[in-house]
């Protein structure tokens, strides 16, 4: 980890008022990402990986609320700074490439315009030359024939094209922080391996910090600096890619690496996690949300967790592997 | 022995036509697309069979055409020319449209990408469930509710969740729905479009552990079409890859990914991602595949991203063969001739 990180999330906690009660989503989140460094998030479906990314880019549901936590990115406070401060930051410092493209690019603009329309807005690129630079990031972002490739609506694109789009959108601004979830899910492995050499190209260059959010850990494992796993709104995890996965902690994080299809000989070898996650509405919920399915619980785990400090090798656990 | 499914020079091709567009620009340019009857070749003279009992993955990149083949094979839509035998039947002379009402309708059934989608939002698990049994089987009262349960309980759901609706299920348990719906009628042969996509890898090793014990149990012949070629490796007997419209490499899933002999393949296998992080693979396609538009009968689908390339490449299309050990190659340059 650089000495002063792009970005600093502490204590970051996040709830959703529902009508069958408070979800309590996210609890404590702390991590941090320097300059030019991947770092992964991976967890289950529901772990909350997706809301941590719309709590920084403030885009939570309106029943979303951040309870407690900083996340500091350049010198600024993004929870605590003000409506205005944060709408010039997010699209120039900050940008986010959503899971599926098609449905998040607009189907009724050639997606060369809608390249420079960030390219204006945020990008402070004079309209005369914004289509020109647009056509010049197709190119970045390898498409081939991009001046033509300008000219096409999202439909008459492939889904890995699209995503191509997408990510020249959110490069467009060149910003310090790029939040990609599941950039890749959906696509064949040629394509996403392409995409994320874009992605990696770029971070390398302008020193951009990328969360990388995803459900591969194997992906994770292959194009992450630092891994972050997340169980039903904890950080239970957080170190160096190859630390992580040689040598995992967390009980969690072992039952996560032995259920990826990767790491099998066979059908039999792989093995599925025990129980599910809490339901995070519960009042009872226990300091560590997953003892419940841990075989590895002792007396203690009934104590307040390990704070997420921002130690090299993180673990929230009182009978680590 | 005669195969389940013998599929012979399927092909399927759309016109390139402004079909429900309501933009006038957008209009303007389909109508001089139409006007040339310029055509998506989407499906290109494909053969394969699977035998009873045996899991056939398919494989190959976004947009090569495989949700079109298993569509075509499930009869949901009309092959251009090609012959679909099942059985002892050629079920590609059965226009999609009467296929609903086919005595053999329930002898193949389908599992949709996004079980979520596929499910009707007003049918509880136990209807979704019931829905084909009704149709197919013609069951109705004690015999109905035994079928529905015990197609719930081969695929681990729990018979109390049977009343919900699909937005109060999970993923997984959706997934299952899903499979059990499939399942209910007793089909000989699955044909599975990647139904573990969406879902975490927790949920993705307990549906692939139920497919692999309703294949014993019930004997059924898969087809299963996955991006995630670490899983397909894992289930599958055989494998298919394909490329652009056509069936490039194909057989045992092992052996095919151990050793691929077409540069497609290679490609592929190199940018499976590894825990471990080794190989992180140099191999990597540059450029967009060629267009499924009216493509050169004669130059090879893989032109211009193969490394090879030679003249012989774009000026014969090379033919899916024989090679060594049940393995088919279409590359000039391919090694392990038979
Ligand atoms: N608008 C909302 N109202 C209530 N609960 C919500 C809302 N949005 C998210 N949640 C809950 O917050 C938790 C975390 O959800 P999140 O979408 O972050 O999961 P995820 O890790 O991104 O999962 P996936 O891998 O499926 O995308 C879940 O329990 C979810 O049900
Ligand atoms: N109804 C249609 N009309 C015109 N073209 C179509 C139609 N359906 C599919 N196509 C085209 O046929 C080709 C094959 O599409 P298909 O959906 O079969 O690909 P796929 O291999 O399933 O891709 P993915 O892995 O992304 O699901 C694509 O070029 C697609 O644009
Ligand atoms: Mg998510
Ligand atoms: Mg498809």
């Amino acid at each position: 980890m650089t000495a002063v990180p792009a970005l600093a999330v502490e204590d970051l906690s996040v709830e959703f008022r529902t009508r069958s009660g408070v979800v309590k989503a996210l609890e404590h989140v702390s991590f941090a990402v320097g300059k030019g460094e991947t770092l992964a998030i991976v967890g289950e479906s529901g772990s909350g990986k997706s809301v941590t990314a719309y709590a920084l880019m403030g885009i939570l549901d309106p029943a979303g609320r951040i309870t407690a936590g900083r996340a500091v990115l350049g010198g600024l406070d993004l929870i605590s700074a003000s409506a205005s401060q944060l709408a010039d930051v997010r699209g120039r410092e900050i940008a986010m490439i959503f899971q599926n493209p098609r449905t998040a690019l607009n189907p009724i603009r050639p997606v060369g315009r809608q390249i420079a329309d960030v390219l204006m807005r945020h990008g402070n690129v004079p309209r005369v030359e914004a289509p020109a630079r647009a056509v010049d990031l197709l190119r970045a972002v390898g498409i081939t024939d991009p001046a033509r490739r300008a000219k096409a609506y999202p439909f008459e694109m492939s889904g890995g094209m699209c995503q191509r789009v997408m990510i020249a959108i959110a490069l467009a601004a060149r910003p310090a922080l790029l939040i990609a979830d599941e950039p890749t899910t959906g696509l064949d492995v040629t394509t996403q391996a392409v995409i994320m050499d874009i992605i990696a190209e770029l971070a390398g260059e302008s020193g951009m910090a990328t969360i990388f959010i995803t459900h591969d850990l194997a992906l994770a494992g292959q194009r992450a600096d630092r891994v972050v796993v997340m169980h039903a709104g904890h950080v239970v995890e957080n170190a160096a890619t190859r630390a992580l996965i040689a040598r995992p902690s967390h009980p969690y994080t072992a039952e996560l690496i032995a259920a990826t299809p990767d790491s099998a000989a066979s059908l039999d070898a792989l093995a599925s996690i025990p129980g599910s996650l809490p339901d995070l509405r519960r009042a009872d919920l226990p300091p560590c949300r997953y003892s419940e399915r841990c075989p590895r619980k002792v007396e203690r785990c009934d104590a307040p967790l390990p704070r997420p400090a921002l130690a090299e090798h993180f673990v929230a656990c009182w009978n680590p592997l | 022995m005669t195969p389940l499914l013998d599929v012979a020079e399927l092909s399927k091709r759309f016109p390139v036509a402004a079909s429900g567009s309501t933009l006038k620009n957008l209009r303007r340019r389909f109508t001089r697309a139409a006007d040339e009857q310029s055509q998506v070749h989407a499906v290109d003279d494909v053969s394969f069979t699977i035998a009873k009992g045996e899991t056939v993955g398919l494989v190959g990149e976004s947009g090569c055409g495989k949700s079109t083949l298993v569509r075509a094979l499930t009869r949901l839509l009309d092959p251009t020319a090609g012959s679909i035998r099942f059985s002892t039947r050629d079920l590609s002379l059965v226009p999609a449209r009467d296929f609903a009402k086919d005595r053999d309708r329930g002898r193949i059934q389908m599992v949709f990408q996004d079980a979520g989608e596929s499910i009707n939002p007003r049918f509880t698990a136990f209807d979704a469930i019931a829905d084909p049994v009704r149709r197919l089987k013609h069951l109705s009262g004690l015999a109905l509710v035994e079928t529905v349960d015990k197609a719930a309980r081969q695929c681990g759901l729990p018979t109390e969740l049977l009343g919900r609706y699909p937005h109060q299920l999970s993923g997984g348990q959706r997934a299952r729905v899903g499979i059990a719906r499939a399942i209910a009628v007793e089909p000989e042969l699955l044909v599975l479009d990647e139904p573990t996509a969406a879902l975490d890898v927790s949920v993705q090793v307990v549906i692939l552990k139920l497919l692999a014990r309703l294949k014993t149990e019930l004997g059924m012949s898969y087809l299963f079409v996955s991006h995630d070629l670490s899983v397909v490796r894992l289930l599958c007997d055989r494998v298919l890859v394909m490329y652009l419209g056509k069936i490039v490499e194909a057989g045992p899933a092992r052996a095919v990914f151990d050793y691929p002999l077409h540069p497609y393949t290679r490609a592929l296998v190199a940018a499976v991602p590894r825990l471990d992080g080794i190989g992180l693979a140099k191999l990597r396609l540059s450029g967009e595949p060629m267009s499924p538009i009216d493509p050169d009968p004669n130059v090879c689908r893989f032109y211009g991203r193969c490394p090879r390339g030679a003249d012989i490449c774009r000026t014969q299309m090379p033919p899916l063969r024989r090679a060594a050990e049940g393995r088919e190659v279409a590359c000039h340059f391919a090694a392990g001739g038979a």
